[in-house]
């Protein structure tokens, strides 16, 4: 276990929890505007991957299938927030139910479509290759998986930070009574924000497919590391979910590494001491 | 409802469940029944933490779970066989598990805590999933024996209805008791006014605590009849699928009503088994019926029926007022 060992697995780790963002951004965002605990995103994820499998074998280019595959998440979940979760955003219990029975019709109708076989998906040509030094291996299309994880994570900050848009779903976060009563559309906030986490995700799923591949069953075992990306990192926050995802992601490759019996229960200890120590988050504020 | 009144329904239902095995009900069906016995206690346990102290625990299957895998375990590998001892190790898993669940989640309130307790139970499945030597991981864990009763072979179907519906019963009247003690009324003024329970010197999460600890050994003990009734676990009995299902069940039962959770597993056993027999799709039907419910029946059959009887009576009512 030299050095090698440490570089291999943190870059392994690395990779993975950037694509953990792409899932739990949505989920933090999603929850710190709305109250809504969306456990249908890994399944926006799943259905992203197949969605994006489907259209990569009809000759579709490896981007544009998972732009599309975000685009066809997207109008899905937008479809059942407006037909039934906007009613629901003040009761977290309500709402949790209804994503979660999306999820399960979700689950079924993915494995009705495609099978309950895993498939693996290829990276786009040009990306498949892998770095050597040494005797570290390094694939190059994990370096791209990160890259454009931290892309969208800054195109995301860009659009809280930067925009009108932004400002009023930061106000909406803050005080959405207040935001409300000086005249901000906080329903078009919502609906936005809804829109980008699923869209995200499931871009996501065809982007990380080449490393998470696609099988039924694959988003309950991402929703823990999911929910343990936004207990770590602070409900809400988007820097959280990106510290958290990364540090998620470490923990993670070192615990398979390690224990790889254990490595869900390796997670386990940065949400037992950041409950502890700061229940909040690394990055949330005190409710 | 007269005290009289309830007394005769009471009883009534306990004649019914007595004698349904030996009037020629089919085995399926009893089965099923045993079940839907097993369910209730988990689902009171959901009950009661949710409906007397306000907190919603998402890691209900997960101490539903450990129980079972008690079993499991304490049976393949040291050879803990017996009826007493094997009861008294599921129920202490669930309520160590329980306790460390409750350091942890109980730092946060509200919408936290349901965060918290999903993230818990799912790592407690993915420790079920993953560590193979110990748990089996997927394949789970087979050949657990029914153990005898005393003097009773409950190794047969209709013996072990029985075992089933006497420990429903006796969860039933404990957690009765244990809601209208001075220490089930402190709960609900947790429950209602944590703030003023505090100013008034009640050490609520000490309270809250508790609670949890009490509802984890209901659970835990659910579990060991799970897997005597199964003579198998695996991870889907701790999966967050499972904490749904519970807490669907208490949602149909009544939230708070406790005797409700009988009527919630029994929509849930036999809806869930029916659909599997009928369609392939049954997990799509599932999430389709999450939705009816908490839409349309958020407040639980025990309550809708009443609510819709008064709604029926309150017209004519109005409809003979001039």
């Amino acid at each position: 276990m030299g050095l090698h060992f440490y570089v291999q697995n943190a870059l392994g780790g690395l990779a993975y929890g950037s694509l953990l963002f792409l899932i739990a951004s949505g989920l933090t965002l999603i929850f710190g505007l709305m109250r809504i605990i969306n456990l249908a995103q890994t399944a926006f994820y799943l259905l992203g991957a197949y969605v994006g499998l489907s259209l990569v074998g009809a000759g579709l280019n490896f981007w544009l299938a998972s732009l599309a595959a975000g685009i066809v998440t997207m109008a899905l979940g937008l479809a059942v927030y407006s037909a039934f979760l906007h009613r629901y955003h003040a009761d977290p219990l309500t709402s949790l139910l209804l994503t979660l029975g999306f999820a399960l019709i979700m689950d079924d109708a993915v494995l009705w479509r495609w099978g309950g076989d895993p498939h693996s998906i290829q990276p786009p040509p040009m990306l498949r290759d892998s770095l050597h030094f040494g005797d570290l291996v390094f694939p190059v299309y994990w370096l791209a998986v990160i890259v454009i994880s931290f892309a969208i994570a800054g195109l995301l900050f860009l659009l809280l930070q930067r925009t009108m848009l932004g400002m009023m779903i930061r106000a909406a976060v803050d005080d959405e009574e207040m935001a409300r009563g000086v005249g901000v559309d906080v329903n078009r906030a919502f609906f936005v924000v809804f829109a980008i986490g699923a869209f995200v995700a499931g871009l996501g799923g065809l982007l990380g497919g080449p490393i998470t591949s696609a099988y039924p069953g694959l988003d309950g075992e991402l929703t823990p590391l999911a929910f343990a990306v936004v207990i770590v990192g602070g409900m809400g926050s988007l820097s959280g979910a990106l510290v958290g995802s990364l540090l998620i992601g470490l923990v993670n490759a070192f615990g398979k590494a390690l224990f790889p019996e254990l490595s869900y229960f390796t997670i386990f200890v940065p949400v037992a001491l950041i409950m502890a120590f700061r229940p909040q988050g690394l990055f949330g504020r005190k409710t | 409802m007269t005290a009289r009144l309830r007394w005769i329904v009471v009883l009534a239902g306990l004649v019914i469940a007595l004698l349904l095995p030996r009037l020629g009900v089919p085995t399926f069906y009893v089965s099923l029944l045993t079940q839907t016995w097993i369910f209730a206690i988990v689902a009171m346990s959901l009950d009661f933490l949710i409906g007397f102290t306000g907190l919603v625990n998402f890691s209900q299957a997960a101490l539903f779970g450990v129980g079972a895998y008690a079993v499991a375990i304490g049976a393949t590998r040291f050879h803990v066989t017996a009826f007493v001892p094997v009861v008294a190790l599921g129920i202490v898993s669930a309520v160590v598990t329980a306790a460390i669940f409750g350091l942890v989640a109980l730092r946060s309130e509200g919408v936290g805590f349901i965060i918290m307790t999903i993230a818990l139970n799912e790592i407690v499945w993915g420790l079920a999933y993953q560590w193979v030597s110990v748990s089996g991981g997927d394949n789970g864990i087979t050949g657990i024996v029914r153990p005898a009763v005393g003097p009773f072979d409950v190794s047969a179907n209709t013996g072990y209805y029985y075992v089933c519906f006497a420990f429903f019963a006796f969860s039933l009247l404990l957690l009765m008791l244990i809601v209208r003690s001075p220490f089930g009324l402190v709960l609900k003024g947790v429950r209602e006014t944590p703030r003023r329970m505090r100013a008034l010197g009640y050490n609520v999460w000490l309270y809250r605590y508790l609670a949890m600890v009490i509802s984890a050994a209901f659970a835990g003990l659910a579990g060991v009849l799970f897997a005597w009734y199964n003579q198998f676990v695996g991870p889907v009995a701790l999966s967050l699928d499972q904490s749904t299902q519970i807490l669907i069940m208490v949602i149909l039962g009544g939230i708070g009503t406790l005797y409700g959770q009988l009527l919630g597993a029994f929509i849930v056993v036999f809806l869930s088994n029916e659909l599997s027999a009928v369609t392939q799709r049954w997990e799509m039907v599932l999430g389709v019926v999450y939705f009816i419910v908490v839409m349309y029946a958020p407040g639980g059959l025990v309550v809708l029926v009443p609510r819709l009887w008064a709604r029926l009576r309150g017209r004519r009512a109005a409809a003979e007022e001039p």
